[in-house]
């Protein structure tokens, strides 16, 4: 009981994470229309970012402005010299493009950083568990974790839902001319969705750096994830994101915490854990290629 | 008739390479250009779809691997002499084992193909590369292979007549099965049928309303490029003497998808032009330093931004 209490719980924080990193892909992809394969390298620097100033600042929490920050300007810097002019472009050239700046990035992050992982100590105040029901301890950082992407969901909620710019975006996913048409700035809005997209890609980063390694390629590893939380929920629909990050954050820690377990009564056990762990990475593909044959169109699908 | 006379001439330099290479006291160009063959077979394959059908698949290295393992996993049993299942015995024949690559690599093709075709799009991308990463862990998991670390392959197939321990053999083998699937893709793409899924890339709505099964001859077409690149695959394995899941992974299909890009989509060369243009860059930029990755990613993206049509084109503007 205990123990499923706990993976449901670290699906959960896999799935907030991959749905701060799918909110902005599937707004950009939804909007723009790009397919944006260095969204990964945001996250990545928003990482970097924060681990240096928190090693240097020797607090956590400057170092989470910082990683914020440096992705969104990178990300802003991005859109403006690069994608501004692809958006005319097919998607294979925009894969091509992308391609190019996840090469740039890794290797610009190896030259400065090197090969090793940055170790990243846990904030003041959330180095110990709380007991969250009677008998289960759980790390209070991993609840921050699962606080923060909830806050921010429920912030982009509001931010789509009630404000001016938020009906713009809306908008601009499914009426782009007539947006276009009404005489909004539509090169404004995209450099600051984009921004938007690349502080929520680096803050899902920097709280991931206490939790794993930070290190050179953590982008790639989980961007592929992230676009099947995107397909999986549907192109441009924030709440699909989140629905979407949630159930592949879930599925993909359930299985890899239980079969092999079930594995390891039928067969010896270093065998089962191989194929353990590669059938419960096989997982969520299946689950994205089972969506998709149910649904062509992923699970919401905005009205165009 | 100026094509025919640059093809020649194109085409007696790649079979004068190993000579021109020794006698430069450079023996090692041979593997590298033996590399540029193999992934140019893959890369053309992927361009029939990619190119001529408009299907951008991003798991097409699946096949490549599939391709190669089968030629591993026929060796493994070989050597082990015991047959697969208890009932498929092992080879190193040539001859045997690059149909059985093909044939393995067209039936995985068109079972992936038969459920990716039911999306388009975004989400066509995104499936075939779901697929494949299920095929990749899978043979991460495969430990009687290897699993993560790979399967050895001690020596390369034999074929009567020839010696593929010597390179050069090997190369021009290489030579001929790329020359053989150019001449076959290039009829394929001029024959109704190319024509049909040319017709497809540019508005599949229009074909289906003339009363063309366009689902079948998009299948049909998917299960081809794969077959190609299970043959290219098939050929790697012998190149390396070593197969893993690298092999299959998501970046190897974006490496092949770059190559069509580089070289130019829909050209017959381009996809080989494009191999060759980015293993020499590789090569070139990793003589020089270490981080040659940090320079090729800016000019991937000078391709894109301006040399749209990538190599080819600015052959064809010029």
């Amino acid at each position: 009981m205990a123990l499923i209490v706990e993976q449901v719980l670290n699906g959960l924080q896999l799935g907030v994470t991959l749905f701060l990193l799918a909110a902005g892909l599937t707004l950009v992809f939804g909007i723009m229309g790009v397919i944006n394969l260095a969204h990964g390298s945001l996250y990545m620097i928003g990482a970097f970012a924060a681990a240096l100033v928190a090693q240097a600042a020797g607090s956590w929490w400057l170092g989470l402005l910082a990683g914020v920050a440096a992705a969104a300007i990178t990300g802003m810097l991005i859109e403006l010299v690069v994608l501004r002019r692809l958006y005319a472009r097919n998607h294979l050239d925009q894969v091509l493009a992308t391609f190019g700046l996840i090469l740039f990035f890794n290797q610009g992050i190896t030259i400065l950083f090197g090969r090793q992982p940055l170790m990243v100590a846990l904030p003041a105040g959330f180095q110990g568990s709380i007991e969250i029901w009677p008998g289960i301890p759980y790390p209070s950082f991993r609840l921050l974790v699962i606080a923060v992407g909830l806050l921010v969901a429920a912030g982009l909620w509001f931010l789509i839902q009630r404000t001016r710019a938020g009906m713009l975006v809306r908008a601009g996913a499914t009426h782009r001319e007539m947006v276009r048409a009404l005489g909004v700035d539509v090169r404004l809005l995209y450099t600051l969705v984009f921004g938007l997209g690349a502080l929520l890609a680096g803050l899902a980063g920097v709280m991931t750096g206490p939790i794993g390694n930070v290190q050179v390629g953590m982008g790639e590893q989980i961007l592929i994830l992230t676009f099947v939380v995107v397909v999986i929920g549907g192109i441009g629909s924030v709440r699909g994101a989140l629905l979407g990050a949630l159930l592949v954050g879930v599925v993909q820690t359930l299985l890899s915490g239980f079969v092999p377990g079930w594995l390891r009564q039928v067969m010896p056990g270093s065998e089962a854990d191989a194929l353990g762990a590669a059938l419960s990475s096989m997982g969520v593909y299946v689950l994205m290629a089972v969506v998709l044959l149910w649904r062509p169109r992923g699970l919401f699908v905005p009205h165009a | 008739m100026r094509n025919a006379v640059w093809l020649g001439i194109l085409l007696a330099a790649a079979v004068a390479l190993p000579w021109a290479a020794e006698a430069a006291g450079q023996p090692a160009t041979i593997g590298l250009a033996t590399r540029i063959l193999c992934l140019g077979i893959a890369a053309a394959s992927l361009n029939l779809i990619l190119g001529h059908g408009g299907m951008v698949s991003f798991g097409h290295a699946a096949y490549y691997g599939l391709g190669a393992y089968t030629v591993g996993i026929l060796w493994e049993h070989f050597r082990l002499g015991e047959p697969l299942w208890g009932l498929i015995p092992g080879t190193n024949q040539l001859l045997i084992t690059l149909p059985v690559s093909v044939l393995v690599s067209g039936v995985v093709a068109a079972a992936i193909g038969a459920l990716s075709l039911r999306t388009t799009g975004v989400q066509f991308i995104m499936i075939t590369l779901a697929f494949a990463q299920m095929l990749f862990f899978l043979f991460v998991g495969l430990k009687a292979y290897g699993g993560d670390d790979g399967l050895l392959i001690r020596r390369r197939n034999i074929v009567p007549g020839l010696d593929l321990r010597e390179q050069d053999q090997l190369y021009w083998l290489c030579l001929g099965l790329l020359v053989a699937w150019l001449t076959l893709q290039w009829r394929i793409v001029g024959s109704r049928f190319g024509r049909v899924l040319e017709g497809i890339r540019q508005n599949e709505r229009r074909m289906a309303a003339i009363g063309i099964a366009t689902y079948r001859y998009k299948l049909a077409a998917f299960t081809i490029a794969g077959m190609g690149c299970g043959l290219a695959g098939a050929l790697t394995a012998n190149y390396l003497r070593f197969v893993s899941p690298d092999l299959m992974a998501w970046q190897k299909s974006g490496e092949i998808m770059v190559m069509v890009i580089l070289g130019g989509v829909g050209t017959l060369l381009g996809p080989v032009i494009g191999a060759a243009a980015l293993v020499g860059l590789e090569y070139a930029l990793g003589g020089v330093t270490e981080h040659w990755q940090f320079f090729l990613g800016p000019i991937l993206l000078a391709v894109v931004l301006f040399a749209p049509g990538g190599i080819m084109g600015l052959f064809r503007r010029g």
